[in-house]
């Protein structure tokens, strides 16, 4: 019995080891960091403990930028993503030739470079003294005068990050939508059919209620994921977010860690437990809204 | 509501290159008078619930003409037919309570039709009063038994007063026990409302308990249509023999002699009016009689008690099934040191059938 | 009665006609928005720099296509360099994830022993651990012991994921227990049962994780740009960041496109042979959570 025991343990040692180093250690680090005031990551040391790590980044300027910026983003594009991948999957379901590829097309996103893709949307939306780029040209079509929206006006850029974001987003909520109107039995629609329901009361009564928890996940993934934007926003507008106005709560914390404004691990462990306990309160409604609306099948 | 087929013939195209059409209907003519009960009766991949499919609306006939009464409904989408269609598995809404479910139907109707909350719930109860679950109004589906489920689908069909009710295979999810409560309880409700009622089933006991009618089909075609007893007492063709009865009819090849039918060497009964030639007699297992100077000897192979009955299962090279089974009163003394067994038969358990058509050949004693 | 009906078929039925053609040239537009973008790099990769910048109106087509835009990609920044650094990268740590998973996932699936479970719930409860908040302190291991700039540094922190183990866990334990049993009584040693019947039933399961895992190595770029500041160990999202903004001059808005598709191109490649397993991946990762 003592063997075997200890053969269990052998096997989930590589595991063990990596997620203790990697993982659980510095979760309790990072907690600890923020409260350590002061603390000098060259010469590992502090000078006190308290909240001062809280108190200095709920007064930065810069990081109430990003938290501005962060909610608007989050607010903006967790639900336009959620339902037009809603439309998108309902009228993919209900398609029958070309739907392969249709999906196929609407992953391709998933899989590509976020980084990469952020340099084409960049040039498709710049205005440079050489051209005025590709959107302005089809906006000028409308009769709107062109805009930089990469180093333009703050609302400008703020569209681009929302279109960008969703565009990135989309393909894993049109899979998961998609997947779960597919799970819903075709008897509940010929029963429907039977009974005369009309298109609109099936969708509202039959179809929402039944792919419900899968929405909710998505919401509720779409707000984590959303609060944690940081490297598309880097692919529009550069490293240099502070100065683009377009900073992040995630890009304050790795500025703040790293770069030219870096080296005070303390700051970026509080804005991260910060974004954290944001994260969790809005989770944590989400679960209660949720409980309410969503039917959990048994 | 009578209801009348005529020609229907349901064709499936074949999927992808190189694959067939399947045919799933071939022209099917029957007529249900207004108020029966039919069951539509065969194997599986034989077309029945297509053939349901094509009443309820749910898929379009490649040809031939529906009729509800004098209604030609053939083009009717399923909604605007009157019928109320019960699911294999159900379909009952999850999400929604036993009454949401049942009053859904009711939802949908529209302009002078249009019914209140308070007129719905009504309704639901006259309809929940008549299935018995009256009281299980509050509860979702997921919190009901295989039989309840089973009544709730068929209060939801019912509730719109449909003037034809389809049931898919209504007992097939149910356990043995409950399969025969509930198979009373929709001929109760069949009888109390009187509506026009076609189920399908496979089952060949579930076929004869309840019916007043049956259609026996196979690979889209009609084989018989008649009453339960009919059907088991006079079989159309081999076919239809020997899906109907458990258990099952014994098969043997057999040939016609000069007026006899000859099992192997043995001449087991005299016939008229059939000329000489090969044939299949079928023998229901009720129609052997032990008797040591029977005409028809047997290999014996074992007893078994079946309570009223018994059961004796013996052997005999020309049965298409390596035993035969018969089934005879257990007053009889079976000795089960014999290397043989003989049996008489009852002329009318007989059937004889064309080899190669395997239609039915009718006979006279003599 | 009976024309009425009939009308209001027809009229259902040209409704459904209108529906389902707004349907198709409502998912077309999507299509385009999304494949638009990769439209524009190919066809800006190929366009030469001197009449990219004579457009002030950008052209949808170019009648000269150029491959130099892709011949300097490789010469005037160092992208060979980025992508070799990142398919080693990708390579050894989907190799290490790969070890690292399948026997914890073997051991939570079918050894039996004390503390298992336990360990099990707390493996779950890990999972939702953010990143941002652990990156932190890797960070600082990292530097402390002198790995930045180092593929070593790159790849340990990378390394886990307990979804991952989650994920094979579960396929393994819907292998009936009768197959142990039997291969226990035959004699077979865990090790080669491990590997001679488990992982051969849930190769698809593995496939699918070892795709995904390598879909994010590619794609990584916050540890990478936390760790490395030297070009010579940038991954290939870097590598872009560093292009975008020291590379090229940053006028030369072709030869960046063209980096940019060689970037992609490997993933897009490997979505396209793979695209159902993919998908069927991350929708099962989806659904588990």
């Amino acid at each position: 019995m003592e063997s075997k025991s200890a053969k269990g343990w052998l096997y989930l040692l590589p595991a063990i080891l990596f997620l203790g180093a990697f993982l659980v250690y510095p979760l309790i680090d990072v907690f600890v960091y923020s409260f350590e005031e002061g603390y000098n990551s060259a010469s590992q040391t502090f000078f006190g403990t308290g909240l001062y790590n809280y108190s200095y980044i709920l007064h930065d300027p810069y990081f109430l930028q990003a938290v501005r910026n962060t909610f608007i983003l989050v607010i903006v594009t967790v639900p336009l993503s959620t339902l037009i991948a809603l439309g998108i999957s309902y009228g993919l379901s209900s398609i029958k030739a070309l739907r392969e590829l249709y999906q196929t097309v609407f992953f391709l996103p998933y899989v590509t470079n976020t980084l990469a893709v952020g340099l084409v949307f960049m040039i498709l939306f710049q205005k440079t003294a050489y051209t005025d780029g590709l959107v302005n040209l089809v906006l000028g079509l409308f009769g709107i005068t062109p805009v930089d929206f990469i180093t333009g006006p703050y609302w400008a850029k703020m569209f681009v990050l929302c279109f960008y974001t969703v565009w990135v987003v989309l393909p894993f909520k049109i899979l998961i939508l998609t997947s779960a109107l597919a799970s819903v039995s075709e008897d509940y629609y010929n029963a429907a059919r039977i009974d005369g329901t009309r298109p609109f009361r099936i969708f509202r009564k039959i179809t929402l209620p039944m792919i419900s928890p899968m929405l909710f996940y998505l919401i509720i993934t779409g707000f984590i994921g959303a609060f944690k934007a940081y490297s598309d926003v880097v692919a529009l507008f550069g490293t240099n977010l502070n100065a683009a106005e377009m900073n992040t709560i995630v890009g304050y914390v790795y500025d703040m860690l790293y770069g030219d404004s870096g080296g005070y691990p303390s700051y970026a462990s509080a804005a991260a437990i910060v974004l954290f306990a944001i994260v969790l309160t809005i989770t944590c409604i989400n679960l209660l809204i949720s409980k309410k609306h969503v039917y959990y099948g048994r | 509501m009578k209801v009348v087929l005529q020609n229907l013939t349901k064709i499936f195209p074949g999927r992808g290159r190189g694959s067939h059409e399947t045919v799933a209907v071939s022209d099917l003519n029957f007529e249900i008078p207004d108020g029966e009960l039919i069951a539509l009766l065969g194997p599986s991949g034989c077309g029945k619930s297509t053939t349901l499919n094509l009443i309820s609306g749910l898929q379009k006939p490649t040809d031939g003409k529906i009729f509800f009464g004098d209604d030609d409904v053939t083009d009717l989408p399923p909604e605007n037919r009157g019928v109320g269609l019960v699911f294999q598995n159900y379909a009952l809404y999850p999400h929604l309570s036993v009454m949401d479910n049942i009053i859904f139907p009711l939802g949908n109707l529209r302009g002078k039709e249009k019914m209140t909350k308070s007129e719905m719930k009504q309704k639901a109860h006259e309809i929940a009063k008549l299935v018995q679950i009256d009281e299980l109004m509050d509860r979702k589906p997921g919190e009901l038994s295989g039989g309840q489920q089973q009544r709730v689908a068929i209060a939801r069909a019912l509730v719109k007063m449909p003037r034809v009710l389809l049931l898919d295979e209504p007992l097939s999810n149910l356990d043995a026990r409950l399969r025969l409560q509930t198979r009373e309880e929709i001929k109760r409700i069949q009888r109390e409302t009187g509506i026009t009622t076609v189920f399908v089933t496979h089952d060949q006991d579930e076929a004869m308990s309840i019916s007043d009618r049956i259609i026996v089909m196979r690979e889209g075609v009609t084989q018989q249509i008649g009453g339960p007893q009919e059907v088991y007492d006079d079989p159309a063709n081999l076919f239809v023999a020997n899906f109907l009865g458990t258990p099952p009819i014994n098969v043997f090849s057999a040939s016609v002699r000069g007026g006899r039918l000859y099992i192997g060497d043995n001449d087991v009964l005299g016939i008229k009016n059939i000329p000489d030639k090969e044939v299949w007699a079928a023998i229901r297992p009720e129609g052997f009689v032990l008797d040591e100077n029977g005409p028809l000897e047997c290999g014996f192979g074992s007893v078994e008690v079946m309570g009223r009955d018994i059961s004796v299962v013996s052997e005999n090279p020309n049965a298409v099934k390596p035993t035969v089974r018969s089934i005879i009163s257990s007053e009889n003394r079976v000795d089960r040191s014999q290397k043989t067994v003989r049996f008489s038969l009852k002329p009318k358990k007989v059937f004889i059938f064309d080899k190669n058509t395997e239609e039915r050949l009718r006979f006279e004693t003599e | 009665m009976n024309r009425d009906i009939i009308r209001s078929e027809r009229a259902a039925k040209t409704k459904k006609t209108v529906r389902s053609t707004l349907t198709y040239i409502i998912l077309t537009f999507w299509v385009i928005i999304v494949l638009f973008p990769f439209y524009w790099m190919v066809l800006t990769s190929v366009k030469s720099y001197a009449s990219y910048n004579s457009e002030h109106i950008p052209k949808f087509f170019t009648l000269s296509p150029t491959l130099e835009n892709y011949s300097s990609a490789f010469t005037a920044v160092p992208l060979g360099r980025y992508f070799i650094n990142t398919v080693i990268f990708t390579v050894l740590t989907t190799a290490l994830m790969l070890i690292v998973t399948v026997p914890a996932a073997f051991a939570f699936s079918r050894l039996r022993f004390k503390g298992r479970d336990a360990v099990f719930t707390l493996f779950l409860s890990l999972m939702m651990i953010p990143y941002e908040l652990v990156v932190i302190t890797n960070y600082t291991t990292i530097t402390n012991l002198d790995l930045r700039n180092t593929f070593t540094g790159l790849i340990l922190p990378s390394v886990t994921s307990v979804f991952y183990i989650y994920l094979l866990k579960e396929n393994f334990s819907q292998i009936p227990d009768e197959l142990y049993y039997a291969a226990k009584v035959d004699g077979t040693r865990d090790l080669k049962y491990l590997f001679k019947v488990m992982i051969p039933i849930c190769r698809p399961t593995i496939i699918t994780i070892t795709i995904l895992k390598v879909i994010e190595c590619w794609n990584s770029y916050v540890w990478p740009r936390l760790v490395t500041d030297d070009p010579n160990y940038y991954l290939v999202s870097n590598g872009i960041q560093e292009i975008r903004e020291n590379g090229f001059g940053r006028e030369n808005i072709p030869a960046m496109m063209a980096a940019v598709v060689v970037i992609s191109a490997p993933l897009i490649v490997l979505f396209l042979v793979f695209r159902r397993k993919i998908m069927e991946g991350v929708a099962r990762g989806g659904t588990k959570g």
